[in-house]
């Protein structure tokens, strides 16, 4: 399997690998895939609760190296966005960014579920009306 | 967080990328590539030329490989045929059996973690009227006599189970399993292609009456391989797959591929002399590895019986750090994982699924096949990359950050996809 660049340097250099305190309020975590999958990631935001701006996003994921540059990818591309700036992002984006053949668009699908779901945690938390699809994993 | 990628430091000796994984090919042993040179370049006869020397130095020379290939598994040299690879010796003695035997029966027994031109081969047979027991291996990956014995019925016309696992390296009891099938008249074929020239196998003492081998497991050249069919007690007989010019008593046609037998013959002529200190070497390198990660990494474990295996074989999950990430850490280390994102068909291993072990941890193993060529210090380096590589990608898992604060993870509720 030849990698691009980009996922080669996420791989080397992920960005923002870590844990946020989920029982914080302003926290929302997702965690999405499974282990007999191959991928789990947990996506975390801190968002400011005047400005809705996500401040600081964290992930930890098992799974491939792709699976790996499209979590890191996601974590510094939500950080500064407002949650439903954050919502816009789409899973077809990350596959642009990091040039993934067919067989790795579950990793770029995985990483968009998992920005969902953890903005969907927040909006729950925070009593936050739902403006996007509930956070689950579709099927695919 | 630091970077992935580090520095373990490359010891003296070491030339990268190292080849850890013997068990999909091995290296050509220069000795070997000197024994087929001439047979490369001047002495190109067809050995089935009857009429000139130069048919018969190529005969002569294929002859003197069987010999050396019969004296390694104590056959005699009437009893070797040569073929293209293994798998086609496994498609020869399987189809061949099938159609020979037909009027005695149509039942074939085989197990699960056989390798796929055995697998294939029996399911291609099933599409031609003939029914084949799959028997399952125990979670140390060897069969249950008992389940053979019951599976046996007056239908069975041949047992095939492979000699050693490429995968997981260890040995099925052959043994026992031939004398089975001797008690009960039932021809006994077993895949045998990693287990010659790394430990023991001697088809008479084995109870073996058909055997597939193969030169490039052992560091002999690819595209040549043979067939073992005894002729006495029982004397097995097969039926021609490929026709033509009758070439190897009528039971594969084809001009030989002389170079490669010669080749072969040279293979297996080391192998003979070599093998009792090769398998203490190899056994003494795995066991370095192994001792390695255990001593600087937990949720690890060896995949398949420990007791009866290939002496260069370590097949080891990492559990919560996914294989084909691995792997990609270590890019300068050529080994295999039983990730399912390694594969073409992005499943697990089926070796692995069938040991019972989870798909979880079937994504997290790394098989590493050591042979002849490698050193202690690339097992250094190797074990130092790894444990290295192993530690971060940790770091980077929340399935083990999850277990390490005593999170079952079988009790989450994980959304599959």
């Amino acid at each position: 399997m030849a990698y691009s660049d980009k996922v080669v340097d996420h791989y080397n250099n992920p960005r923002n690998v870590g844990t946020l305190d989920k029982s914080l309020q302003e926290v929302g975590t997702g965690l999405v895939g499974a282990p007999e999958c191959g991928d789990v990631m947990r996506l975390q935001i801190k968002v400011n609760p005047e400005t809705q701006v996500i401040e600081e996003a964290k992930f930890k994921t098992f799974g491939c190296g792709s699976a790996i540059a499209s979590s890191s990818l996601a974590t510094e591309w939500i950080q500064g966005r407002t949650v439903e700036d954050a919502l816009a992002i789409k899973n077809t984006d990350i596959v642009k960014e990091l040039s993934l053949p067919p067989v790795k668009i579950h990793c770029s699908v995985l990483a968009e579920d998992a920005i969902r779901a953890a903005i969907g945690d927040w909006k729950k938390k925070n009593g936050v009306a739902e403006t996007a699809p509930a956070a689950t994993a579709e099927a695919k | 967080m630091s970077t992935v990628t580090t520095q373990v430091e490359v010891p003296a000796g070491v030339k990268l990328p190292i080849y850890m994984d013997n068990h999909a090919t091995s290296p050509l042993d220069p000795r070997v590539l000197e024994a087929m040179m001439p047979y490369l370049t001047g002495k190109f006869g067809n050995a089935a030329s009857r009429n000139h020397s130069f048919g018969w130095e190529a005969e002569q020379a294929v002859e003197a490989a069987r010999a050396q290939i019969a004296k390694l598994i104590g056959a005699t040299s009437k009893e070797i045929i040569f073929t293209s690879g293994a798998t086609e010796s496994d498609n020869l003695a399987i189809k061949g059996i099938a159609e020979m035997y037909r009027e005695r029966g149509n039942h074939i027994i085989t197990q699960v973690t056989e390798h796929k031109a055995v697998l294939d081969t029996c399911k291609r047979l099933e599409k031609h009227g003939y029914r084949v027991t799959y028997l399952p291996v125990k979670a140390d990956g060897l069969i249950d006599l008992e389940d053979l014995k019951r599976a046996i019925d007056d239908k069975t016309i041949l047992v095939t189970i492979m000699a050693a696992n490429n995968e997981i390296g260890v040995l099925q009891p052959i043994r026992e399993i031939g004398k089975i099938c001797h008690e009960k008249g039932v021809i006994f074929h077993t895949d045998a292609v990693q287990i010659v020239g790394k430990v023991p196998f001697n088809v008479i003492e084995d109870n073996v009456d058909v055997a597939s081998l193969t030169a490039h497991k052992i560091y002999g050249p690819k595209g040549v391989g043979a067939l073992y069919v005894r002729r006495r007690n029982p004397r097995v007989q097969i039926a021609a797959q490929i026709d033509g010019g009758g070439h190897e008593r009528g039971m594969r046609s084809g001009t030989l591929n002389v170079p490669g037998i010669v080749g072969m013959g040279k293979a297996c002529e080391i192998a003979m002399q070599e093998m009792d200190t090769e398998a203490a070497y190899l056994r003494g390198l795995r066991d370095r590895l192994r001792n390695k990660f255990e001593s600087e990494l937990d949720y690890i474990h060896v995949n398949g019986s420990w007791e009866h295996r290939l002496p260069g074989n370590l097949n080891m999950s990492f559990v919560y750090v996914e294989g084909e990430s691995l792997l990609m850490g270590i890019n300068d280390v050529a080994v295999s994982s039983g990730s399912a994102c390694t594969s073409a068909t992005l499943e697990p291993s089926y070796v692995l699924k069938a040991l019972g072990l989870g798909d979880d941890v079937a994504h997290s193993s790394i098989r590493f096949g050591l042979g002849r060529f490698n050193t202690q210090a690339e097992v250094d380096y190797v074990a130092a990359k790894v444990i290295d590589i192993v530690k971060h990608l940790r770091e980077l898992s929340p399935l083990y950050e999850m277990v390490k604060e005593g999170i079952d993870l079988t009790k989450i509720e994980w959304q599959a996809h």
